[in-house]
């Protein structure tokens, strides 16, 4: 057993899972809204892309880049018309109602494409790995492992250098005074939820092209990548890569020993770290 | 004079005689009833009681978990555990489902009294998955494929012999009817519980709580052991329903026990559809959801839609669910819970 190798398969594998937690942990920090349907808008997206590729015969990436304006507008109308209008100090409604926007999206998933598992075709980049030397890595884990420090990257570059950053940051501090220095939080919100969707549609991608997926596996999604936000803590992003990578190389240590234990080590690990540090390791934001 | 503060009230009392008279019905019922009935009756009185944990739990006491369905299956677990190793009557066997969901309730207890809001929620959701495979590695009772009760096991369940008899039923359909006096009980019992609670000082300690900590805290509320009573006893009642639905159902997975769909999901769309925070909200809830079911047992999974919508319909333009619609109307309570004050006010101010 090569244990080098264990914990570079669980660092790539961590990659896929910060893709996931990302676009929840931006919404999360933010409005502290928990999305429990973030895991079936990922499927979703998945779907819309697999629609594209086998409909327009479309490259992945390009259809992921066709999809990416439809679900940021998507992401915008829900928080504008839906959202917005149960965030409150209770986190009761926000809760419930996306609770059921999970069950409905699955159950809607279910009716339009079946129970069958399907997959989104990458060509030569599907069985391609490249050789290290002392460890081979596959193109597609790697390939998801950069998108997502990317797209942190990109968000982080938003959050510090624009004026639309500094608003998600002032309104993720204090919505109220941010509203009396001439901010509007709803339209704010509204633009993280739009963003947060844009990493869902990337999440979607390298979720559709390096596994199977049906409509069933959402909340599975939504589990591992709350657990990277958690662990992440509170608005730091890369804390969320750290996260994921956390449980990615929880999950292959797992696998390594008892292929069954795979995912029960990497909640495991998840409660081990919340146990120790109830607010995750880089708290930025205050709950 | 002297001013009392009081819960009853006239539709309260009205409510509690019809209630009785309803119960005894009920018991009377498997005499004219069909088989199909009295399991669907089962099944609603099963997903009332859950129900109405669940909203002791998050509509009460605040605390919103997303995994009630760990003492669901660690209930229903304990009692195949019971039958197949131990060789007790799966009736018997029902009380160590609440045994068991009472020792798993207390470490997860330990660990999600750490997490507030949304953390909570989650948090209880993943110790639910943990438990899921964790179980599902116990060989002994079918690993992640699941078991059934032995037919030496239900053949000669406690009193279904005598039900036969009674009714003049098949051995199945007799069993049924026990299945269903134990749901009835048990929904009973919950709902007495929960009511008895929210009138006496705990209850007004727990709405306390859950409105502001902070101020329940200086004012001399022990909102650590107000929570920890609550979670308690409903994990142990969840966990006693848990066993009743699988000693019917005869048949388990760890998939099916551990359901987050199935016991958290639709339990949670009972008592927002019905009304969150009243006892009345799950007892409504839990009839539409049925009736709901029932009219579109034919559509798959139209009918998930459908509820789903609902769920968010309501929490956007009833967020006190059906029940409080009525109630704003009409100002009706049939299990008031609220404290008013009695008494006449003497000339001159208030004293004795």
């Amino acid at each position: 057993m090569n244990w080098l190798d264990i914990i570079v398969q669980g660092v790539l594998l961590g990659g896929l899972y910060a893709l996931f937690a990302t676009g929840l942990s931006l919404v999360f920090g933010i409005m502290r809204l928990v999305n429990l349907a973030h895991g079936d808008l990922i499927v979703f997206a998945a779907f819309g892309i697999l629609l594209a590729v086998s409909t327009l015969g479309l490259n992945p990436f390009l259809a992921a880049l066709l999809a990416a304006p439809v679900m940021f507008a998507l992401g915008w109308a829900l928080q504008r018309y839906v959202l917005n209008r149960v965030l409150g100090k209770d986190i009761l409604p926000p809760l419930l109602v996306t609770f059921g926007l999970s069950v409905a999206l699955q159950n809607g998933l279910l009716q339009a494409f079946s129970a069958d598992t399907r997959r989104i075709p990458a060509g030569a980049l599907e069985g391609g790995s490249l050789n290290l030397g002392v460890v081979t890595v596959g193109w597609m884990p790697l390939l998801t492992f950069a998108s997502a420090v990317l797209v942190i990257l990109a968000l982080n570059r938003i959050f510090y250098a624009t004026a639309l950053g500094r608003a998600f940051r002032a309104t993720s501090d204090d919505p109220v005074t941010a509203s009396l220095m001439g901010l509007d939080p709803k339209g704010v919100f509204a633009m993280a939820t739009g963003i947060a969707m844009v990493v869902v549609t990337v999440a979607a991608l390298y979720l559709g092209m390096r596994a199977n997926f049906d409509p069933s596996i959402g909340p599975a999604r939504l589990i591992y990548a709350f657990e990277a936000v958690i662990i992440g803590g509170l608005g730091s992003l890369w804390g969320t890569l750290a996260g994921g990578i956390i449980i990615g190389v929880a999950q292959t240590l797992g696998a390594a020993i008892n292929p069954e234990w795979q995912i029960l080590a990497g909640h495991l690990a998840f409660l081990l770290v919340l146990l120790i540090r109830p607010r995750g390791l880089f708290p930025r934001a205050v709950d | 004079m002297t001013v009392t503060a009081t819960t009853r009230t006239r539709a309260g009392t009205i409510t509690g005689i019809l209630a009785l008279i309803l119960i005894a019905g009920a018991m009377a019922l498997p005499a004219v009833a069909s088989r199909s009935l009295i399991q669907d009756l089962f099944f609603i009185l099963t997903m009332l009681t859950l129900a109405q944990l669940w909203n002791l739990l998050a509509g009460y006491g605040g605390m919103v978990s997303v995994g009630q369905q760990a003492f669901v299956g660690i209930g229903a677990y304990a009692m195949f555990a019971g039958v197949i190793l131990w060789g007790i009557d799966p009736v018997l066997a029902i009380p160590l489902g609440g045994i068991a969901a009472l020792a798993l309730a207390i470490p997860t207890a330990f660990f999600a009294f750490r997490l507030q809001g949304a953390y909570f929620a989650i948090g209880t959701w993943v110790i639910a998955e943990v438990t899921r495979l964790l179980i599902a590695q116990w060989k002994a009772l079918g690993g992640g494929t699941g078991t059934s009760l032995p037919r030496e096991a239900t053949s000669d369940i406690i009193g279904v012999e005598t039900i036969r008899t009674i009714f003049e039923v098949r051995e199945a359909a007799a069993r049924d009817i026990l299945a269903y006096w134990l749901a009835l009980a048990l929904a009973v019992l919950t709902i007495a519980a929960i009511y008895t609670l929210l009138r006496s000082r705990l209850g007004l300690a727990l709405a306390a709580v859950r409105d502001n900590i902070e101020a329940a805290k200086s004012v001399g509320v022990d909102a650590r052991r107000v929570r920890w009573a609550v979670f308690l006893v409903a994990a142990v009642m969840t966990g006693l329903t848990g066993a009743l639905i699988y000693v019917q159902t005869a048949r388990i997975s760890p998939d099916a026990a551990f359901s987050v769909t199935d016991w958290t999901a639709y339990v949670i769309f009972i008592v927002v559809i019905g009304g969150i925070g009243r006892i009345e909200g799950p007892i409504l809830g839990v009839l539409v959801f049925w009736g709901l079911q029932t009219a579109l047992a034919d559509y798959g999974a139209w009918y998930l839609l459908t509820l789903g919508l609902i769920a968010i319909a309501v929490m956007l333009f009833a967020p006190r669910g059906l029940w409080g619609l009525i109630s704003d109307r009409t100002g009706l309570q049939l299990f008031p819970v609220q404290r008013r004050l009695t008494g006449t006010a003497t000339k001159g101010g208030m004293h004795d």
